[in-house]
């Protein structure tokens, strides 16, 4: 186990070497840069730029300052923000400031509306489809169906938007922007959040749906029925545990759908996040911001997948790690 | 295949029951798939959704009512007809700039429609290419070209085409088609992945198999065994991974003009219509309106014809 997890995360380190390498080399050859005149800030004068093109190791040759920003890197210092005046990607991007707690940082946010998003998932998905399972060709499994499909095939900003209309424009229930939020209030995280996990909602339930109809003409299936358990036991204990299997294994891509979902969302209602964040980051050629992020997701990901190889290996014992 | 149409007939002519078979014209895979396509009810409804959105992007000029740019200074930010503030000229009233959503919406479909085709063609291309040279040469050959995929597998696929329009969206290429150019080439670059290893697994799959090996006996050529024993046998699964993956494709484009890096104004696109709609939701909610439907419909019709080809194709998959 330990051989099988040292290996995975040492097969990790070429594909971010290359991953970094293409972000920074495309934002090179991005037009612009950090210091051009934009929106709230001033021309700058030849000198200014000199400056402060060798405060932040720019008039070095391109290659040092890939070497010098990835050795940085290395040690958890993601270089300083060229768009946000002395303060550094990491603080950025993970510190909420003096006296506010991580959740309140950009990738803490970030990382509340995904996991939040996770739980509706599972917490709605899995009983849907496991209901449509038992009640096959009845009303409940054609609606459930009907749902699922929507909500699979609909990405996440058309769905957001349906929302909007719905809840904002005609009932008045929910805010469409998150930044009118006053703390502490949920109102404002009840749209972006639900967004967010309708897509994994509806797609949970189609598999576990689709799963849970092969496990339960199982053998063992009947042979539980058989031997007089209650049907509570026999779809909890029995159907349920197995069909959970192929579940766990789309979880992985299913949390990178998450966090890449919430781009939109976050740029749709203003959520102060990550996503939203490297999208203006983007636009005003924050080069540290760009490449730090990238690498961040790039990581995220990977993890994300191997937690679910190691959780699948633990769900279904005959599946060899390897 | 035509090996199956050839037999079918063989046994046919030498049938004690004779006559009657005779007359039945052989069955081929291919017919067999169409007709379960044809008894399934939402993909056929799918199929004359899709056809008529292709249709109304060719025709789009005919179709509009006005031009995707021309103003109507004397009417903007109308409301649908069904609303108070409406005029009888705009079904879905008009825009900050008093230009017709639906005109809008129906030459958006236009980059939509493109979308679902031409990137999905370089998936194929470059795609095909890679799974069946790494799949039917093996070895180093392969271990090189699957660590590629594993690359671009791993990439953050978003942050890349979110990078890439930044990176050019001012230069030549991004100044082609509006945008579209650029966006079509920052889709290949990424969405090929999948393809790649859909074809080397069935490559894998099929090089083992008897038919090959026979035809390799009778001393066929590389070539000749690839094109015409390897492919005709892989193309079902092809086909329905086509149909899933043009979907991401079109929500790909839609989120990046969302975004403001895909299609450039004034030219519109349905994420950018959702944009623009939404900034003025409570003058003329109308606005996003249209985009949204038009992208649900769309992608609905995309996952109900996949679901369809994917019954119809592999019946072995249906309970």
């Amino acid at each position: 186990m330990m051989k099988f997890l040292t290996r995975r995360l040492i097969s990790m380190i070429p594909v971010l070497i290359v991953i970094s390498i293409v972000t920074f080399t495309l934002m090179k050859l991005t037009p612009g840069g950090p210091w051009d005149k934009g929106e709230g800030r001033r021309e700058m004068s030849q000198a200014t730029r000199e400056l402060l093109d060798r405060k932040y190791n720019l008039d070095k040759p391109d290659w040092q300052q890939y070497v010098l920003y990835m050795w940085g890197a290395v040690r958890g210092d993601l270089g300083p923000s060229l768009q946000y005046k002395d303060r550094g990607v990491t603080e950025l991007l993970f510190d909420a400031g003096p006296g506010r707690q991580f959740w309140e940082s950009r990738f803490g946010r970030s990382a509340s509306l995904g996991l939040i998003a996770l739980g509706i998932a599972i917490v709605m998905g899995l009983p849907i489809g496991v209901l449509a399972a038992i009640k096959q060709n009845t009303w409940i499994d054609y609606l459930s169906l009907f749902i699922a499909t929507i909500g699979s095939s609909i990405p996440s900003f058309v769905m957001g938007m349906f929302f909007i209309l719905i809840f904002s424009v005609v009932l008045h229930w929910f805010p469409t922007q998150f930044s009118t939020a006053q703390e502490g209030d949920w109102k404002p995280w009840v749209m972006p959040t639900l967004v967010l996990s309708f897509g994994l909602t509806a797609f949970l339930a189609r598999l576990t749906r689709a799963t849970m109809l092969e496990t339960i003409r199982q053998d063992y299936v009947r042979t539980a029925r058989a031997k007089g358990l209650g049907e509570r036991a026999v779809i909890l204990k029995h159907a349920l545990k197995n069909s959970l299997i192929p579940v766990a294994t789309v979880l992985g891509p299913a949390m990178a759908g998450l966090i890449t979902g919430s781009f939109f969302i976050e740029y749709m209602f203003s959520f102060p996040g990550m996503g939203r964040n490297f999208v203006t980051s983007v636009s005003s050629r924050d080069y540290s911001m760009i490449m730090g992020t990238t690498l961040f997701y790039a990581v995220l990901i990977s993890l994300a997948n191997l937690t679910v190889d190691v959780v699948y290996g633990w769900l279904d014992p005959r599946i060899k790690v390897s | 295949m035509a090996v199956a149409t050839k037999q079918q007939t063989g046994t046919a002519a030498l049938n004690p029951l004779g006559v009657a078979l005779l007359d039945r014209k052989p069955r081929s895979l291919w017919s067999d798939a169409w007709i379960r396509l044809r008894r399934n009810k939402a993909a056929m409804a799918a199929i004359a959704i899709i056809l008529a959105f292709y249709l109304i992007a060719i025709f789009a000029s005919v179709i509009a009512p006005y031009g995707f740019n021309q103003q109507f200074s004397d009417a903007s930010l109308r409301q649908p007809v069904w609303l108070k503030r409406s005029d009888p000229r705009f079904l879905l009233g008009t825009d900050g700039i008093g230009r017709d959503v639906v005109s809008r919406a129906i030459y958006a479909s236009q980059v939509s429609m493109a979308v679902g085709v031409i990137p999905i063609s370089l998936y194929l291309i470059i795609g095909g290419t890679i799974g069946m040279t790494a799949g039917f040469i093996g070895g180093r050959v392969d271990n090189l070209l699957m660590r590629v995929t594993d690359i671009v597998y791993a990439f953050p696929g978003l942050l890349f085409l979110i990078i890439m329009g930044v990176a050019f969206r001012d230069s030549w290429i991004g100044a082609q088609l509006n945008g579209l150019v650029l966006v079509f080439v920052s889709l290949a670059i990424v969405g090929w992945e999948g393809m790649a290893r859909l074809v080397r697994g069935q490559v894998l799959q099929a090089k083992e198999k008897e038919y090959v090996e026979a035809a390799r006996m009778i001393g066929a050529s590389n070539a000749r065994i690839m094109t015409k024993h390897i492919v005709p046998n892989i193309l079902a699964p092809l086909i329905i991974s086509i149909a899933f993956s043009v979907p991401g494709a079109i929500i790909a484009e839609a989120g990046l003009s969302f975004l403001g890096l895909g299609i450039k104004g004034p030219f519109p696109s349905w994420g950018s219509m959702i944009v623009e709609g939404q900034q003025a939701l409570f003058a003329n909610p109308g606005i996003v309106l249209a985009p949204t439907i038009g992208i649900a419909l769309l992608l609905l019709s995309f996952t109900f014809l996949g679901d369809g080809l994917r019954d119809a194709l592999d019946p072995r998959l249906k309970q």
